[in-house]
């Protein structure tokens, strides 16, 4: 799951006369493509640009696992809740792959987890929306984690290190999450009038959203053309929306449902589909946090965390003494 | 036999680490071994262990695409 | 009554239900690492449901898959142990209840693996492989916590004494029991429990933890004669959709 509206702390691209000479090095380490490596030498903007990206991102994998693990105790066969456990439980995974990430940009995963809690650090809108449904588990892999798979292809080329190789493994788990939302979408689309109810809601609900998930316009951004020199952003929002739509609309085509947007059309002079802008005034209520779930979900985090400190407590006690247990027989 | 370095993970000693390391990072069968590395210290599962430690995700089909019957017709995905 | 019918829906519903108990837990572990710990074990034993279920459908030849097994019957046709449809209450009794089942599931299915039932020995010997890993973890992390801090000491040692009533149903034989052993299809449950009481003596004591001195049992879960009021819920969340749009292809 990806994170947008990353807030970025510097000030625009400097120009060449601008940077110091080991800025100027650096940046041409990443414009000859090399990867940074943890110990390399990188201008604090870099650094904590990376860290609020890794930690969005990480954190959007974890929550993100709350509103499908809501269907996991519901799903309708052994089968589709053996699939749903995976895909939950391959989000739980990615994020810790992101948390370990940003761990070799010298912040802790509790520092981060803290900062999440407390709302110091962001998560992906997305997952402020109800799954109201069993249609919603199809919409979400289908339209959700499609729109995350598009964004997160790129960022296996971005130039940190840690983070590319973070984003290799996540796209190579994640080819199935989608497919397995689109089989949902299609077993109810293909079954009885409440079916396929379901399921046109749930494309109802979640296109907007979805398209929310690449972040506002960003034509005018400098933060944006900051991260791009940098190649912590690989494409602009506005590319990734328009293929999003563009191969979603022949998807919902195939399952006979509608796209809620009388605008939507193909545009023959361009090829792409002309389509209604998602409205961004509630996008920007729900990252202030008056979002359907955002109270909930944050809840749910912090207090999984705080039930679990007697255990992660526990562990660590016990790892001490068994290691002062050996070297007192030692 | 050869190993490669797969990911990080957090373990309050080796062997923990090891245990959740074959939690995290074998979902779909790809390890045979595994090394954890803290410090100094170095600790490696035995390859004794394959069984146990390593034939479950092999009946986990449903993590990969292709368990997944889509159309043609639909496009990539 | 068909005792192998019921023989394999016993199989089946104890990994039902406890992998349904331990996939509550996804999203909500105490550290990451063990949130994936307990989707692995839970997706086990949803692939084992399967086996047990879907052979427990032939034999019974009356046209039933096991999803209709799983979704479509009531608490009192269910068959699993009374131990393992306790709700999780806290991580001590989710990872205690997974210890004291654990420890029973991997000697009774390796000797389940000698059945003369050469299908039952098969789904056996896949599934014990997977429990195998299942007790080593389990294990560890009950010596871990039970040794652990004064807090977690106190909660694991609270959790087993919860359990321990429930441990008694694995082992006390019944009807089906008798039956099942007298013809091979699976072991006198006397021989599985001494190995059941070796690994759960040692592992308790390496977690510094007291077993309880009391063999009152709990029973009938496993006739289905009576469950505890948790199995309805967890069936009435489980089943809702099968039982809302009967007939629906998901």
């Amino acid at each position: 799951m990806y994170a947008q509206m990353i807030k970025s702390t510097g000030q625009g691209v400097k120009s060449d006369e601008q940077m110091t000479e080991q800025e100027r090095a650096f940046q041409a380490r990443i414009d000859a493509g090399e990867k940074i490596e943890p110990k390399d030498w990188m201008p604090d903007g870099y650094r904590n640009n990376l860290i609020r990206q890794i930690g969005q991102h990480a954190h959007s994998e974890i929550v993100g696992q709350l509103p499908e693990a809501n269907w996991i105790t519901r799903a309708p066969t052994l089968e589709r809740k053996a699939n749903l456990i995976a895909k939950v439980q391959d989000e739980a995974g990615h994020g810790l792959y992101l948390y370990c990430a940003a761990e070799t940009l010298g912040i802790s995963r509790d520092e981060l987890v803290d900062m999440l809690h407390s709302g110091a650090m962001k998560y992906s809108s997305i997952f402020n929306y109800p799954t109201l449904t069993w249609a919603d588990m199809g919409a979400v892999g289908w339209l959700v984690d499609g729109a995350a798979i598009m964004n997160q292809v790129p960022l296996q080329r971005t130039s940190y290190g840690p983070y590319a190789r973070a984003m290799v493994r996540i796209c190579k788990e994640e080819s199935f999450h989608q497919r397995q939302g689109f089989h949902i979408m299609m077993a109810m689309c293909n079954g009885n009038q409440a079916q396929k109810r379901m399921a046109q809601d749930a494309l109802n609900r979640f296109w907007f959203p979805a398209l929310m998930m690449f972040g506002p316009s960003d034509k005018d951004s400098v933060h944006s053309a900051q991260s791009m020199a940098w190649k912590i952003k690989m494409n602009t929002n506005d590319e990734l929306r328009q293929k999003f739509v563009d191969e979603t609309v022949p998807q919902a085509h195939y399952l006979g449902l509608t796209i809620p947007d009388e605008q939507l059309v193909l545009n023959e002079d361009t090829g792409n589909h002309d389509f209604t802008e998602p409205d961004w005034s509630e996008f920007h209520s729900i990252l202030k946090g008056d979002g359907p779930c955002n109270v909930e979900r944050l809840e749910v985090r912090a207090k999984a965390w705080e039930e679990g400190a007697w255990v992660r407590d526990g562990m660590m006690a016990h790892a001490e003494k068994r290691a002062s247990r050996k070297a007192a027989a030692g | 036999m050869s190993h490669r370095h797969v990911g990080s993970l957090h373990a309050p000693d080796g062997e923990m680490a090891i245990k959740n390391a074959r939690d995290v990072y074998t979902r779909r069968n790809e390890g045979v071994s595994i090394w954890v590395v803290e410090s100094n210290q170095v600790l490696a599962s035995s390859p004794t262990d394959k069984g146990p430690l390593f034939e479950p995700s092999n009946s986990k089909v449903y993590r990969h695409p292709t368990f997944y019957d889509i159309p043609d017709d639909v496009g990539a995905m | 009554m068909d005792h192998a019918f019921e023989f394999l829906v016993r199989q089946g519903d104890n990994v039902l239900v406890l992998g349904h108990r331990l996939s509550e837990w996804c999203g909500q572990g105490p550290v990451l690492e063990e949130d994936i710990a307990l989707a692995n074990i839970a997706l086990d034993m949803i692939g084992q449901t399967q086996l047990w279920l879907s052979y427990a459908a032939e034999v019974e030849g009356a046209n039933r898959t096991a999803d209709d097994l799983a979704y479509l019957r009531d608490a009192w046709d269910f068959r699993n142990v009374l131990l393992v449809e306790q709700p999780n209450r806290d991580f001590a009794v989710t990872i205690m209840r997974q210890f004291l089942f654990d420890a029973y599931h991997v000697p009774y299915l390796h000797a389940l693996e000698s059945s003369k039932d050469q299908r039952v020995a098969e789904i056996a010997s896949k599934c014990r492989k997977e429990a195998i890993y299942h007790l080593e973890r389990s294990s560890s992390v009950i010596v871990a916590l039970g040794d652990g801090t004064e807090e977690s000491h106190k909660r694991m040692q609270a959790a087993l004494e919860r359990l321990w009533p429930y441990t008694g149903e694995l082992f006390l034989s019944d009807e089906t029991d008798d039956a099942v052993a007298e013809s091979g299809l699976a072991p006198v449950l006397n021989d599985v429990k001494a190995r059941w009481l070796q690994t759960v003596q040692s592992s308790l004591k390496d977690a510094y933890l007291q077993m309880p001195d009391n063999d009152f049992a709990q029973i009938g879960g496993k006739s289905g004669i009576r469950h505890s009021e948790h199995l309805g819920h967890m069936l009435s969340t489980m089943q809702v959709l099968q039982r809302s749009y009967p007939g629906a292809q998901w």
